[in-house]
């Protein structure tokens, strides 16, 4: 036995043991709302009774903390490290140990930063573990499809070809590698029907619903009470009832 | 003391590699610890000592044989080469203790003394990794 060894690969299955689900909101563009989606999907799950973790992986971007108004706090260290809890919701975000000081991370870095996380975070027991994916495909992603053990995929689309131009090659690299994914979420609807639906279609996928473009969100940034009276989180709730909160039909 | 989950983490890997080597008692496992993830050697020696309570009953007596890998970070930007020295400068504690937890976090606060650059990489030093498992038995033992 000569070649070293990383002993944080076997740590990942145990810290992850207990997590019924994970999810990584994806869309591979940026701008796009994966982390407004994810950060109000983790809160209405929270405010509905669910054990619901919540790491970004946005690592040279950390926003969840904002959305969710986090006033920060450095988490304990245990057997391991234990994420911060805002508003019933588990999180951990690079932006906990960081502050706001930049993080110029490279690729390798940001694989490193991701496995030493995933290896000594305790998440205890969740029904789900939601993952903030940073824009693109490049390492985050196929590091979360390398390490992370039965993740899901949540593919967040605007109606905009550009954006579904990206989403589309999100959604064939997944359906290539057969990951499993949940469905699609439009955000920043502003009328019905249209290119996001017809991406669905092509893939097959399911239409998990729609979050409109909501001028209230802006301002309600920050403060989950004010989150939880706008229509972005109304329109997350119903698609965290009807498909992301329930088990996938098999 | 996260060191215990990375400790247990470290006697698994081992307990896993000695399996596929077909090794049934590890006598000895050598692991390098990098300055960088400032883990104090006697700290881990005695972390992993702790977990050998729940572990695997192949590695019950086993020797740890821990060492300290000095920082070094490569410029990409001027090619300077530094390490220790600039991570000391650091100084401020929770900045140390980001390090600790993650030490790519170094790019947030460390920079190249030569150009300022945060763009530099950790050439060596990181963080922990298991070096070598000593054992018999079995149907291997390299
Ligand atoms: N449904 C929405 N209504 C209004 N603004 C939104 C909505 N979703 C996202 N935004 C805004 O759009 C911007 C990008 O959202 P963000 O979640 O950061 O995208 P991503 O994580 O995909 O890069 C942010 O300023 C956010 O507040
Ligand atoms: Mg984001
Ligand atoms: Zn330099």
């Amino acid at each position: 036995m000569t070649e070293s060894i990383d002993p944080r690969v076997v740590a990942i299955e145990d810290r992850l043991a207990n997590v019924e689900r994970v999810i990584a909101v994806t869309g591979s563009k940026g701008g796009i709302g994966k982390t407004v989606v994810a950060s109000l999907l983790a809160l209405t799950l929270a405010d509905r009774g669910r054990s619901v973790g919540l790491f970004d992986l946005d690592f040279t971007s950390p926003t969840d903390h904002v959305v969710l108004g986090s006033v920060g706090g450095f988490p304990t260290e245990t057997f391991g490290i234990d994420p911060v809890s805002v508003a019933g919701i588990d999180m951990m975000s690079i932006a906990f140990l960081s502050g706001r000081a930049a993080t110029p991370l490279r690729g390798g870095d940001a694989t490193n930063a991701l496995l030493e996380l995933l290896a000594v975070t305790n998440w205890g027991s969740q029904d789900l573990l939601l993952l903030d994916m940073p824009p693109g495909l490049g390492d985050t992603s196929l590091d979360v499809l390398r390490y992370v053990p039965r993740v899901e995929f949540l593919l967040v689309a605007t109606a905009s070809r550009l954006v579904v131009d990206s989403v589309r090659r999100a959604a064939a690299l997944l359906t290539e590698l057969d990951a499993p994914i949940l469905g699609v979420v439009e955000n920043l609807q502003r009328r019905a029907g249209g290119v996001v639906h017809d991406l669905a279609d092509e893939f097959g996928l399911d239409s998990l619903g729609a979050v409109p473009f909501d001028e209230s969100l802006e301002v309600a940034l920050g403060d989950v009470r004010a989150l939880r009276d706008t229509d972005a989180y109304a329109a997350v709730t119903q698609i965290g009832e009807e498909s992301v909160g329930r088990p996938p039909s098999t | 003391m996260h060191e215990l989950a990375l400790a247990e983490a470290v006697v698994k890997t081992a307990v896993r590699a000695a399996n596929d080597a077909g090794i049934d008692r590890i006598d000895r496992i050598v692991i390098a610890v990098g300055a960088l993830q400032q883990i104090e050697p006697e700290l881990f020696r005695y972390s992993l000592t702790s977990v050998l309570a729940t572990a695997d009953p192949r590695v019950a007596g086993v020797a740890f044989d821990v060492r300290t890998v000095d920082v070094a970070f490569g410029c990409r930007s001027c090619g300077t080469t530094f390490g220790r020295s600039e991570l000391e400068e650091v100084g401020d504690e929770t900045a140390l203790e980001a390090i600790h937890l993650v030490p790519e976090l170094a790019h947030a606060y460390v920079r190249c003394p030569q150009c300022g650059s945060p763009d530099f990489e950790i050439t060596q030093g990181r963080g922990v990794t298991l070096e070598r498992i000593e054992g018999e038995g079995g149907t291997s033992d390299d």
